[in-house]
């Protein structure tokens, strides 16, 4: 690492150009595989991300079935050459702990009541990697599970903010990630403006905090009509 | 999940109809190969990407160059190692966890045809003046699965290596011995076919539904030469001589057409579902 990183350019713009509050470019497109029941290919900033849906499915073995309702199962896993050095394939503490937040906010808007004793397998993969990947992730799996048919109360919408130079930004890049002071990544229901994922590390006010949640809840805002575009690009009439 | 997928009998008994009429549920004939994509370069994060598409069939093979040391019985050549992931996102028949028979016996038939044919100059990987040696990580993530990965990884495989910049300035920085980037050497292209047998027909690359059915499959990777250099037979079931003899000949011809598509300037692209992937 550098002795000091520059993250702020003379001009007040980020190191890509970006200003403070400013999102890296979106694409999202739905229903891109075959064999899955619904699907979504995300690409934000230099993120990569394929989700696919499988289910509601029957549930093995038994015993983890609920009789009440389906379980929401989510893998998050990285691709060995998603990032500069290669990772060992497989799961580890991080794309673990990851899933489970991912699955818990899908679950939360999912009517797992209506199909019990059943699983809903979420599956996101990064194929490349520059911060933000869980956003990406949940974001483009919420598309899927919508492509999938999966009856849900919403869509969820993700983004992270966070705190550069001591100054608080949206959607921190790889190099702010590293050298940023503080990363706060957040999923909320765009219908309801209920947060349904949220973790933060770092170093903020509770000043910059507040100002960092409404900057990314306001960019959640503008990538749900991303989301709500890409669902109906692909099942528009011919 | 096992390999053998509950398949209904009506559709079972269809398939094996059309084939001995020599014809296939998606309409091609025996010997005929699906339309293939070809997308090098797609993830920037790595050395070398391919993105493969054979019919419904869809692969990304992704190569990371690291340092490290060479093996004791050749200390003057450069290591490759080829992983497969069979990633639950692909299929329903996928399951998590550490990889299990199939993805190794896929990522090590890939291996074979690519090693034994000589395909990257492993002598060109050596650190001039030290004992490291490059290695060359082959990974390949099926992504949605409609049979026959072994000639889709081969394709997709063969094309990263093609595609791979060795990041050598970098890895060797601070060392002894300086280097620039260079392009990873490719001496051999070795291309696979694989069949399986229906019936009394070998069938060329197979489908998920005609996988489901069948009985042997039979790989076999030829080179430019039209020599053959590596080889798997699979599954439960028989293959007479006749149907070995025939699955070579077809390896060298379309192999030959592959091997064309391979070198082509311009890739035949299937216009993309998606944007960059």
């Amino acid at each position: 690492m550098n002795k000091e990183v520059k993250l702020l350019r003379e001009d007040g713009l980020r190191l890509d150009g970006r200003r403070y509050d400013e999102l890296r470019p979106i694409k999202i497109e739905a229903g891109v595989l075959n064999r899955a029941d619904g699907s979504a290919y995300l690409e934000w900033g230099s993120n990569k991300v394929l989700a696919a849906i499988y289910g509601p499915r029957e549930l093995h073995p038994r015993h983890m079935q609920n009789s009440m309702k389906a379980i929401v199962r989510c893998k998050y896993s990285m691709a060995s050459f998603s990032v500069p050095d290669r990772k060992r394939p497989g799961p580890d503490r991080r794309s673990t702990e990851i899933s489970k937040v991912i699955g818990e906010a899908l679950e939360s808007v999912i009517f797992t009541e209506q199909f019990p004793r059943t699983v809903v397998d979420v599956f996101i993969e990064v194929f490349q990697a520059d911060a933000g990947t869980r956003v990406a992730g949940l974001t483009a799996a919420s598309v899927a599970l919508a492509d999938a048919g999966v009856p849900m109360k919403a869509l969820i919408t993700a983004c992270a903010a966070g705190k550069v130079e001591d100054t608080v930004v949206l959607d921190l890049g790889k190099l702010e990630d590293n050298a940023g002071q503080a990363d706060l990544p957040m999923a909320i229901i765009p219908t309801t403006g209920e947060i349904v994922l949220m973790q933060m590390d770092g170093h903020l006010t509770p000043a910059e905090f507040r100002k960092a949640r409404d900057m990314a809840v306001n960019a959640c805002y503008q990538i749900y009509e991303m989301q709500k575009d890409a669902l109906k690009r692909r099942y528009a009439a011919e | 999940m096992s390999e053998e997928n509950v398949i209904a009998e009506i559709k079972r008994d269809y398939i094996n109809n059309l084939i001995k009429r020599g014809k296939r549920i998606d309409g091609r004939k025996p010997d005929e190969i699906r339309d293939i994509s070809i997308t090098p370069n797609i993830i920037e994060t790595a050395e070398g990407s391919t993105r493969v598409k054979l019919g419904g069939t869809e692969l990304i093979a992704g190569i990371k160059i690291a340092l490290g040391e060479p093996y004791p019985d050749s200390k003057d050549k450069g290591v490759m190692i080829t992983t497969a992931e069979l990633i639950p996102l692909a299929s329903p028949d996928f399951e998590s966890g550490p990889p299990r028979p199939r993805a190794i016996e896929l990522a090590r038939v890939v291996d074979r045809g690519i090693r034994e044919s000589g395909a990257i100059d492993l002598k060109a990987l050596k650190v001039p003046g030290s004992d490291k040696v490059f290695v060359v990580f082959i990974d390949i993530y099926p992504v949605d699965m409609d049979g026959n990965l072994f000639d889709a990884a081969t394709i997709a495989v063969i094309s990263a290596l093609m595609n791979t910049r060795v990041p050598a300035a970098e890895l060797t920085a601070g060392s002894e011995t300086q280097m620039q980037d260079f392009q990873l050497p490719i001496k051999y292209y070795p291309i696979s076919i694989t069949g399986v047998k229906i019936g009394d027909t070998m069938v060329l690359d197979p489908t998920q539904e005609e996988e489901d059915i069948a009985g042997a499959r039979l790989t076999v990777t030829t080179d430019v030469d039209g020599n053959i250099r590596a080889m798997q037979k699979g599954r439960i079931g028989r293959l007479s001589v006749e149907d070995i003899d025939y699955m070579v000949e077809c390896s060298i011809e379309k192999g030959k057409e592959i091997r064309k598509l391979l070198m082509a300037e311009e890739k035949p692209s299937v216009p993309s579902q998606y944007p960059v992937l």
